[in-house]
């Protein structure tokens, strides 16, 4: 089960990248960004949930693909927008779980059977029913902490810079305000071409994001 | 965090669960200003002295206990669990409703859990830290609390897994570390918001920190979401399993009044009855105290009654059925038990326990006394103090006056039992005023998903 998902670094493609896709030579569409700071990428400010899920799906059909939206609350239709559907986290605390599960109770057989046997009123050294209870305990202990690191590790927190937050506007991506940004490694990304179709999307401001 | 929450039923009746006109930009800013803009009120100040001072008592109890021991308590042979334990069950009970409001409300899709789950999963943390003290503290020698757990040691022992005790362990830390994840992952969007929305660099960069760089990206969201909802998923049967097997720790004994195979579902009522009472209790106040009618409307106050007068409904019918099993077993010891519960020295303690818990919550069937937040306040008190009075009874009759007449005794709690009570209260209300403070009571980023324009137009 691959995560469907693109990285979300774009500077450690520049690193990698001997040409900066700034520079005249490689990139002629980026001229105009000749001496200023590498592009993260394109970035388009909504209302309303609705144009944004409407912008996103219209820059997912024009092509790009190294898209993302950023809203105040959780958005259904945006992450099929996108085009991001599949997260391993379920099978991560699948694993977790089992582990867990297994963990816990092969614990308590190691430790009552085979490390210290000792006779508890005559009952068989391997009692396990009445080691379900702390089973089941290690179960959901493991598989719940597996959910959230697993969660964190997904989404590559916590992480204290991202380029978004250079948009002034940004802070309102916590209130009421809806972004979509268009990254600047998608492989149809031409900083001309890209402007000009952000404007056609109804944005209330469409800016660049530097790295 | 509700999977559809656009979708009010037009035909839908009662009263919404938000108040009408509320837009994303006057959510966020009316919760956050709670803790970032407006001044803390004077009844804050007033409440957090009288908390801390009442906190001190515990710590002053603590104190002594580890000079003296718990002969400091009124408990001894037969009754060697008194208050301790009995106020143990109390406070964990009291927290399970928050995990009730905030996961199994949340798998079974109820919208109106969102104003109130935050609320009730910080008193769930908070109760769970008081429960948490007093087996440690029973212990005798607390500071070997941690031979409880099975690490590799010098004396080359493990401890004993067959024992509830062991498991009580294990469920408690558990239930404690889970709710402590849960809360803390609900609140990363909302540390964010509170980031976005400070004034002053520390506490941008206090909330920056704990909001671990939140940028509320579609991919973040939807992995989010996902996480949130497995952790719904295991923390309500780990709700349900931590009550059944503090039940163990009774039913597991062979004690007449214990020894029941009704206690697990009994307890789980028992909790969830007295948790949301505690929540009634604590948001009656508080919404008027803030002005937060908006997001915790009556159709709040009418549910959490309803919930109430369901689950006290069944633990009314755990106590008819205790008393039957008493007497239906003809085993002599079973009946005397249940005589003894009604007609013996802790007589009063059974018939006012049956009046708190049976007979108050009646009155919450009849529709203008849901609506009458005082009076639905007063019954939140009495039932607390019946579940209270349940866990009395359970511990006490039940050792008090156990097979041999000779090995019978009485119990009377001490002044430092009352004030290890009491100061469990102080230090419960000094993390709940802190917490109403310094956090957002609400969950401001699920409130935004419930408003009428979080819906996207096809």
């Amino acid at each position: 089960m691959a995560e469907d998902e693109k990285p979300e670094e774009p500077w450690e493609h520049d690193l990698e990248d001997p040409e900066p896709f700034h520079h005249e030579s490689a990139h002629p569409a980026h001229s105009r960004r000749r001496g200023v700071p590498a592009l993260y990428g394109i970035m388009a400010e909504f209302d309303n949930p609705t144009a944004l899920v409407a912008a996103a799906r219209s820059s997912y059909e024009a092509g790009y693909r190294r898209i993302n939206g950023y809203s105040p609350y959780p958005i259904e239709e945006l992450d099929e927008a996108i085009g991001f559907k599949h997260t391993t986290l379920p099978l991560i605390v699948l694993i977790g779980g089992i582990l867990g599960g297994l963990g816990g109770f092969f614990m308590q057989y190691w430790m009552a059977v085979i490390n210290y046997p000792l006779n508890v009123g005559g009952k068989p050294l391997n009692s396990w029913p009445a080691f379900i209870p702390i089973t089941f305990e290690c179960t959901i202990l493991a598989a719940a902490t597996a959910a959230v690191l697993g969660m964190l590790a997904l989404n590559k927190l916590p992480q204290p810079y991202h380029p978004v937050f250079n948009n002034p506007n940004f802070a309102l991506a916590t209130r009421d305000r809806f972004f979509l940004v268009i990254e600047a490694n998608d492989p149809k990304f031409t900083h001309g071409e890209a402007m000009q179709f952000m404007r056609t999307l109804g944005a209330r401001d469409v800016s660049d994001v530097e790295v | 965090m509700a999977d559809e929450p656009h979708n009010l039923d037009p035909q839908h009746t009662t009263t919404p669960v938000v108040a009408p006109g509320l837009t994303f930009a006057s959510v966020t800013d009316k919760i956050s200003s709670i803790v970032l803009k407006r001044k803390t009120p004077i009844w804050w100040f007033a409440g957090f002295a009288i908390s801390f001072i009442l906190f001190q008592l515990l710590l002053l109890t603590i104190t002594q206990l580890l000079f003296v021991g718990i002969g400091l308590w009124g408990i001894n042979i037969p009754v060697a669990w008194g208050m301790d334990i009995l106020n143990f069950v109390w406070w964990i009970g009291i927290g399970h409703a928050g995990t009730l409001i905030s996961a199994i409300l949340l798998l079974l899709r109820q919208q109106w859990r969102t104003s109130i789950n935050r609320f009730a999963e910080a008193m769930t943390l908070f109760a769970v830290a008081q429960a948490g003290m007093y087996p440690i503290m029973h212990l005798g020698r607390p500071w070997l609390a941690y031979w409880l757990f099975p690490y590799p040691n010098t004396m080359g022992i493990w401890p004993q897994f067959r024992s509830p005790l062991m498991w009580d362990v294990f469920a408690v830390s558990t239930y404690a570390t889970v709710s402590a994840m849960f809360w803390f992952v609900g609140l990363i969007p909302d540390f964010a918001t509170l980031r976005d929305r400070a004034k002053s660099k520390p506490w941008q960069i206090l909330y920056g920190l704990l909001a671990m760089g939140w940028r509320g990206s579609a991919r973040h969201w939807h992995r989010y979401e996902m996480a949130y909802l497995l952790l719904a998923g295991l923390a309500t049967p780990l709700v349900l399993s931590v009550h059944t097997i503090v039940s163990f720790d009774f039913a597991v004994g062979v004690l007449p009044g214990w020894h029941a195979t009704i206690f697990p579902p009994y307890f789980v009522a028992g909790a969830i009855y007295a948790g949301f009472a505690m929540v009634l209790l604590l948001t009656i106040p508080l919404r008027k105290l803030y002005g937060l009618q908006g997001f915790i409307t009556m159709r709040h106050m009418h549910n959490m009654a309803k919930v109430m007068l369901a689950t006290g409904l069944i633990v009314g019918y755990g106590y008819v059925m205790e008393a039957f099993f008493g007497w239906y077993s003809g085993n002599r010891f079973e009946r005397f038990m249940i005589w003894n519960r009604m007609h013996g020295p802790y007589a009063e303690y059974y018939w006012a326990l049956i009046v708190c818990n049976i007979v108050t919550p009646q009155f919450l069937w009849i529709k203008r006394v849901r609506s009458n937040l005082l009076v639905l306040w007063l019954i939140s008190i009495v039932v607390s103090i019946g579940m209270w009075l349940e866990r009395f009874v359970i511990v006490v009759t039940s050792l008090h006056r156990d097979f041999l007449p000779s090995s019978w005794g009485q119990y009377q709690p001490s002044m430092w039992d009352w004030t290890m009570f009491i100061g469990t209260i102080g230090f419960f209300f000094t993390l709940l005023f802190l917490f109403i403070r310094f956090l957002p009571m609400i969950s401001i980023f699920e409130m935004r998903t419930i408003l009428p324009e979080a819906e996207v137009e096809e």
